[in-house]
């Protein structure tokens, strides 16, 4: 009887630890969007670069501190006149097809971001003359003149690299059955719906590999995703809502995980455009009357339970390239009117503020609203969706308006489109010598001492005159259940997979 | 025959006013296509070569044509933001949409008629006012209020059901069915509190008829009365109204798939209109008026084989 019962226990326990061996392990992903098409050459969101995450791996990556680390590329030289870049690459990479990771493959996606006429990558790559192969597994990439925010580059889609044969054959079409070199493959997506990947087993870095499965489920309702988390249907979300951290906290089966944003929210004033010809567009004093009149750490602490930080240039306080020389300045009412007295200001300043919609941005606005009010200004809020504020911020049509920059790990990347003159996303129209000399100065020197000396000449000018009024930087608001385990989150926002474990 | 045909080629004129109005109220759609593509990164360069491939830089009229050419032959064009063909994504989402109409109709259709005759025979009772209360209610509900409510309670407090998501009758009958009960039932209930206002009414007036009083007086049993006799004729306008209805439960579930993020028709066209993925607004939008005006047939048929003095 003993023996049955042991034999049994036996035969019970053996097929328990099978069913557990052969048990898939998925992990659920939450996403504020449906990403747009999954080609490294052609995607343009946000949200799509937390799916590449997971299957395109690239050149290089960063790590928590925003140092540049090795990826599929091993190590990176530049001359002497900043003119070539040789960059070594990791041997023994296959792509999900099987086809091997080279020297040919790597200048064949790079020629794709470069050549491909609908590519997006042109602008990111637009200092690349041409790519070389040195040896199957260095190349050496030409520029056409010094530009060190290069490698940054490459730690995004610009460094992505995708299957010669796979997307020879493909076409256009690449994006829906992409096959790149990362750690999970794709299975299928259906749109709106899911996106659904699975362990890649030649994958360079397998040992670092623990889930079978990740599914993305696209979410739009911040509300519905924290619902879908709780009640177990996702095992982690991003972009919580700043106002259900407390939320998440008190519950003990999830687990918030933070980063400062590489980007900002901040003002944009139009002022070279002629479409608004006020007070605010014809002197920097009442544009620093504006600015004084707004307590940052007041609407951090109204709007975001003071989980932001306040800031007062293109990068965070935390950011290594953050002019310290030039600290966040605190509310000072007497000090506004005074400088908008010295403006020959009488009367309120009416100022048409555009404010895509949001609950969030619509909250900041109005706190800046009441604020600014004590001194002068008399901001009227237009809630306008965001393709509209999009069209109209392009065109000129508006004084004020309120927008967010989700970031780039070089700083280049966060003020160079908006701040140098007529360039494409310039829409305050700022146009300053100083600005302009800085800007292209910072493209052409590499070593990053130097370099922040010239962004503190572009800090000076820009704090003066006031293209943008910036306000602060968000955290990346990651929750996850507490069964995943070996989460971190990193600045760029991007939910990294290779590591993590499911309990 | 002749009224079928008649009825048939009046189609064709409200399909061409209706692709006309589809092609420009996009115009009307503040914002460029072009921006919102380029994405992050707006480059003047990238955002000219987007025009220039999806045509966005021709003249409207040359737009609608080479738009209406393809339609005519099956193509309705490719999404701008997934390169997927609309053709596909209308196919992969409308089964969806019907499954979700399909159980509304049904949810509505138990709750909504025998409580409009609940509260018909027992009119004046606190059966009627109940029923009443409920209709008011089903009414004046937003969808979207009683959607967040139901997550809250079945799927964060209870765990009974998924919070939102979707799965095929095909894959799995069972969770396809937990998966698109609740969102289907804030559906159902605004079309169940008006089939209870007309049966309800519809009954009224029957119960009031001579030939109610006769079957009556014959002795026969009070069910027998109601269901045999006056239910049978208060129902057929009833079950008409039912099928416009179905044009209601489309554009209500526009919001209701937002909220349970269900990838159905709904929630297909309020991603392509905000990202101004036009192909898709107008192959959806399309079909959707294609749908109605088929509804409206069938209705005026069902009205002319109920109602023979108006075939001539």
């Amino acid at each position: 009887m003993t023996s049955l019962r042991l034999a049994s226990l036996v035969v019970f326990a053996l097929l328990f630890s099978s069913l557990q061996v052969g048990a898939q392990t998925t992990l659920r992903i939450g996403l504020a969007e449906d990403p747009d098409i999954l080609d490294p050459t052609l995607a343009r969101t946000y949200v799509g670069r937390i799916v590449f995450a997971s299957f395109c791996d690239k050149l290089f990556d960063i790590d928590a501190k925003l140092n540049i680390v090795p990826q599929l590329a091993l190590s990176h030289e530049t001359s002497a006149d900043g003119k070539e870049v040789t960059i070594k690459l990791r041997p023994g990479v296959k792509f999900h097809d099987g086809e091997p990771f080279d020297a040919d493959a790597a200048k064949f996606s790079l020629d794709r971001h470069l050549t491909m006429p609908t590519s997006f990558r042109k602008p990111e790559l637009a200092a690349l003359d041409h790519v070389d192969v040195v040896d199957p597994l260095t190349i050496k990439l030409v520029l056409k003149t010094p530009y060190s925010p290069l490698i940054a580059q490459l730690t995004d889609r610009a460094g992505m690299m995708v299957s010669p044969k796979a997307a020879r054959e493909a076409g256009d079409k690449f994006g829906l059955k992409p096959v790149c070199a990362g750690p999970y493959k794709f299975v299928e997506r259906v749109p709106q719906d899911r996106i659904v990947f699975e362990k890649f087993a030649d994958y360079w870095n397998k040992d670092q590999i623990f889930i079978d499965r990740i599914v993305y489920l696209p979410m739009v309702d911040a509300t519905v995703r924290l619902a879908n988390l709780k009640s177990g249907g996702l095992d982690l979300l991003e972009r919580l809502l700043a106002t259900d951290i407390k939320d998440v906290r008190a519950d003990s089966r999830l687990k918030l995980s933070t980063a400062l944003e590489l980007g900002y929210r901040g003002i944009t004033l139009n002022i070279g455009n002629d479409k608004a010809k006020g007070p605010l567009s014809q002197s920097e004093k009442v544009r620093q009357a504006l600015d004084l009149s707004i307590d940052r750490e007041a609407i951090n602490q109204v709007v975001f339970n003071g989980e932001f930080v306040p800031g007062n240039q293109w990068v965070s306080p935390e950011h290594p390239y953050y002019q310290k020389s030039f600290p966040v300045r605190g509310r000072d009412v007497a000090k506004a009117k005074a400088l908008l007295k010295e403006a020959g200001i009488t009367g309120r300043i009416a100022v048409d503020f555009m404010v895509p919609r949001g609950s969030e941005n619509e909250a900041v606005a109005q706190v800046i609203q009441s604020m600014t009010a004590e001194t002068g200004f008399d901001l009227k809020i237009r809630v306008t969706e965001f393709a509209t504020s999009l069209k109209q911020a392009e065109a000129g049509e508006y004084q004020a308006y309120y927008l967010q920059w989700s970031g780039r790990i070089d700083p280049d990347g966060n003020s160079y489109v908006f701040l140098k003159s007529n360039a494409p996303q310039n829409n305050s129209a700022y146009s300053s010598p100083d600005a302009d000399k800085a800007l292209d100065d910072a493209r052409t020197v590499s070593e990053p001492a130097q370099r922040k000396t010239i962004y503190e000449k572009l800090t000076a000018a820009v704090l003066r005159d006031e293209p943008i009024i910036y306000i602060y930087h968000a955290r990346t608001l990651i929750a996850h259940t507490t069964r995943l385990e070996g989460y971190t989150q990193m600045p760029d926002g991007l939910v990294r997979v290779v590591g993590l474990k499911l309990k | 025959m002749i009224f079928l045909g008649r009825r048939l080629l009046q189609i064709i004129p409200t399909l061409f006013f209706v692709s006309i109005l589809i092609f420009s109220l996009q115009q009307l759609l503040p914002g460029d296509p072009a921006l919102v593509m380029a994405g992050e990164e707006r480059d003047p360069a990238v955002i000219a070569q987007i025009r220039e491939q999806y045509r966005l830089d021709r003249p409207l009229p040359v737009q609608y044509v080479y738009w209406v050419k393809g339609v005519l032959s099956g193509d309705f064009g490719e999404s701008l933001r997934i390169k997927v063909p609309v053709r596909s994504l209308i196919a992969q989402k409308l089964p969806v949409t019907m499954q979700l109409a399909g159980m509304a109709i049904i949810i509505a259709l138990l709750i909504g008629i025998p409580a409009g005759i609940l509260s018909a025979v027992k009119k004046g009772t606190p059966w009627d006012y109940a029923a009443n209360l409920f209709a008011l209610w089903g009414i004046s509900t937003p969808n979207f209020w009683l959607g967040i409510m139901l997550i809250f309670l079945f799927s964060i407090e209870l765990n009974w059901l998924p919070a939102s998501g979707y799965v095929s009758l095909a894959e799995n009958w069972k969770a396809s069915l937990a998966s698109t009960i609740m969102p289907a039932f804030v559906l159902g209930n605004a079309i169940a509190a008006v089939l209870m206002r007309h049966t309800r009414s519809a009954m009224l007036e029957v119960l009031e008829s001579d030939y109610i009083r006769t079957a009556r007086a014959k002795g026969l049993s009070e069910p027998a009365v109601i269901i045999k006799h006056a239910l049978r004729n208060a129902l057929t306008p009833v079950i008409t109204l039912g099928a416009l209805e179905l044009g209601t439960l489309l554009s209500g579930a526009v919001l209701t798939e937002q909220i349970f993020s269900i990838p159905g028709f709904g929630k297909l066209i309020v991603d392509a209109v905000f990202n101004r993925d036009y192909a898709v607004v107008q192959g959806v939008v399309l079909v959707t008026a294609t749908t109605y005006i088929a509804l409206n047939l069938i209705a005026d048929i069902a009205y002319v084989l109920v109602n023979p003095r108006l075939r001539s």
